[in-house]
């Protein structure tokens, strides 16, 4: 809010109104019906409409299914968040480390955040390919049986969708730990040189520490690139749906929901996801207040 | 200082393996473009471009054939290229607007509409895909640019961006634009948007890119094959390498070239102004 102000008008209204009117059509409305839709029974033909309660949340919290996809979403994720990460962290600190030439890195570490999921997957697919990818006869190579079936084995399944992930996400991190990295006073470093001249010891007791806002926000980032984003990943690499046991939540939604037109399930399902959604960004608030707290 | 210069080394050799991490997969997708598709299915991937470059592309590029038989790839770049710019100038538009009005009136309705904004940024489309493609469905938008693009325009995330700008540009603005006379619109039009230039192409870059990459929204409201965007149609190419005895593995991997160069271009050629917009919108 601005101390100096516009009088009274119905501009603002007007301003105001495209982004209202298309949040009315296009958000409200349908998050407002996944809410309603999950609390009836549609059958299969359409025909009838029957309120039940929260079966539905019960159908889905009690199938054995669901939360055996809730734990490998949540392990996926993990998994892709804190890895991308990691290994982006790696080059960020290595590419701020260099007097010269960082710039000349820059873009070749950047350029990879145009890549969609979708054409992420397809790329790892063919790597992993039974027919024409290397991948595939390397991991085969060390044993006479293919034990790398990627096409049927889900925690297969899981190492390529995981590395198709992982290699599109991290210039996302390169870019922000970089410009986290450049946001550390030079004093504070050149002191701590002085102080220790360790420099694995530096980096974990004082550049980690500087960078954690960074770090915790690219965290929920990639989390929810991790639960929502991959799923052009996974429908690139399984056009004909992965082996079972290899999907995301998200996925099921779709699947469920599209596929199996369980229209109450899979809207349990969604409002399952926003409750989870919302706790993510509830914690990222937080921790955005006390940034501003700090600063 | 012959330590510092090893360890200088050792960095090096670092940030390259990360490079070739992250451009071998695509080369190879490239250079195994430019092989007919039996040469391919019987000496695997290629690292060193073959010599079917212009013809594979061509025909990729315009003939309606093999997994694309309704479609060419020009037509999909197209679709492609109109939902990208679409959603970017889509965005910028509702969100400065509405930017705009918050920070600079005071209104009785202004709070409660901006936690409205903001509640959007709960629940991505991905959670409520099943009702938004009903309600696209009931307005008769399915297969039409509208109900591919301004669904997906239902985001905070623009709003935010420019809120926060408007409110770093200094109050002596307004005040020195109010003692000239301007009214609410010519302060807008004159003043906030040639200082919102650098800010509006920051966010062009990034919404272009983000629109051009979406799959799973295309993959729901195009059913009829004139719709298909170059992202979405990688997935048809999927469904018929899955299917056909000899596949086309070539023009499969030349989709996903074509379906990539021109948001790289974007990205590398605006590399600052895709930074900035980057780290300004928080995603």
């Amino acid at each position: 809010m601005k101390r100096v102000h516009f009088g009274h008008s119905p501009i603002p209204y007007v301003f105001v109104l495209p982004q209202m009117l298309i949040i009315g059509v296009f958000f409200l409305w349908p998050s407002f019906e996944a809410f309603r839709l999950s609390f009836f029974l549609e059958d299969p033909w359409g025909l009838s409409n029957q309120f039940v309660w929260f079966d539905n949340y019960w159908d889905v919290i009690s199938d054995e299914n669901y939360r055996a996809v809730f734990f490998s979403t949540v392990i996926f994720s993990a998994v892709v968040a804190l890895l991308s990460i990691i290994l982006a962290l790696l080059f960020a600190v290595k590419v701020d480390g260099l007097l010269r030439l960082s710039s000349t890195y820059r873009p070749f570490l950047t350029w990879s955040y145009a890549i969609a999921p979708a054409v992420a997957g397809l790329i790892a697919r063919f790597l992993y390919s039974p027919q024409i990818g290397p991948l595939y006869d390397f991991l085969n190579q060390f044993s006479t049986d293919t034990w790398f079936e990627p096409r049927l084995d889900a925690m297969d399944a899981w190492l390529v969708l995981a590395s198709g992930s992982i290699w599109k996400q991290i210039s996302v991190n390169f870019v922000f730990l970089v410009a986290g990295l450049q946001a550390i006073p030079r004093n504070v470093l050149e002191a701590s040189l002085l102080d220790n001249p360790n420099g694995f010891r530096r980096f974990w007791s004082i550049t980690l520490p500087l960078l954690a806002p960074t770090l915790f926000f690219l965290l929920v980032i990639n989390i929810s690139y991790a639960v929502f984003e991959t799923f052009g990943v996974i429908d690139t690499v399984y056009p004909f749906g992965p082996p079972s046991g290899a999907q995301t939540l998200v996925y099921k939604v779709y699947v469920d929901g599209f596929k199996g037109a369980d229209l109450g399930g899979s809207s349990a399902q969604s409002v399952i996801l926003m409750v989870i959604v919302l706790l993510l960004t509830v914690v990222q608030f937080r921790y955005i207040e006390k940034r501003v707290h700090y600063t | 200082m012959n330590r510092l210069h090893r360890y200088q080394l050792a960095d090096h050799a670092i940030l390259i393996l990360g490079i070739l991490f992250l451009v071998t997969p695509l080369w190879v997708v490239f250079a195994s473009s430019t092989y007919p598709a039996e040469y391919l299915i019987r000496h695997g991937l290629q690292v060193i471009p073959g010599d079917q470059l212009v013809e594979t592309y061509w025909s990729v590029l315009t003939e309606k054939k093999g997994f694309t038989e309704q479609i060419t790839a020009a037509r999909m770049l197209l679709n492609s290229m109109i939902l990208g710019v679409g959603f970017a100038i889509g965005k910028i538009a509702i969100s400065m607007t509405a930017a705009y009005a918050i920070v600079y009136f005071r209104f009785p309705l202004g709070t409660f509409l901006f936690w409205v904004i903001f509640s959007t940024l709960l629940l991505p489309l991905e959670v409520r895909i099943i009702p938004s493609y009903k309600v696209v469905a009931d307005l008769g938008l399915l297969n039409s640019y509208t109900g591919l693009i301004v669904p997906l325009i239902a985001s905070a995330t623009g709003t935010f961006f420019f809120r926060q700008f408007f409110r770093s540009v200094p109050e002596e603005v307004l005040e020195a634009a109010k003692l000239d006379g301007a009214g609410p619109i010519k302060f807008f039009i004159d003043i906030l948007m040639p200082l919102s230039k650098t800010m509006m192409a920051a966010l062009f870059i990034i919404m272009f890119v983000v629109g051009w990459n979406q799959y799973l929204w295309p993959l729901l409201m195009t059913t009829n094959d004139d719709y298909v965007t170059i992202v979405y149609g990688i997935k048809q190419v999927m469904q018929n390498l899955d299917e056909s005895r000899i596949p086309e593995y070539n023009r499969g991997f030349a989709l996903a070239v074509l379906a990539l160069l021109p948001p790289i271009g974007i990205v590398l050629i605006f590399q600052k102004m895709f930074i900035k917009g980057l780290l300004e919108s928080d995603k």
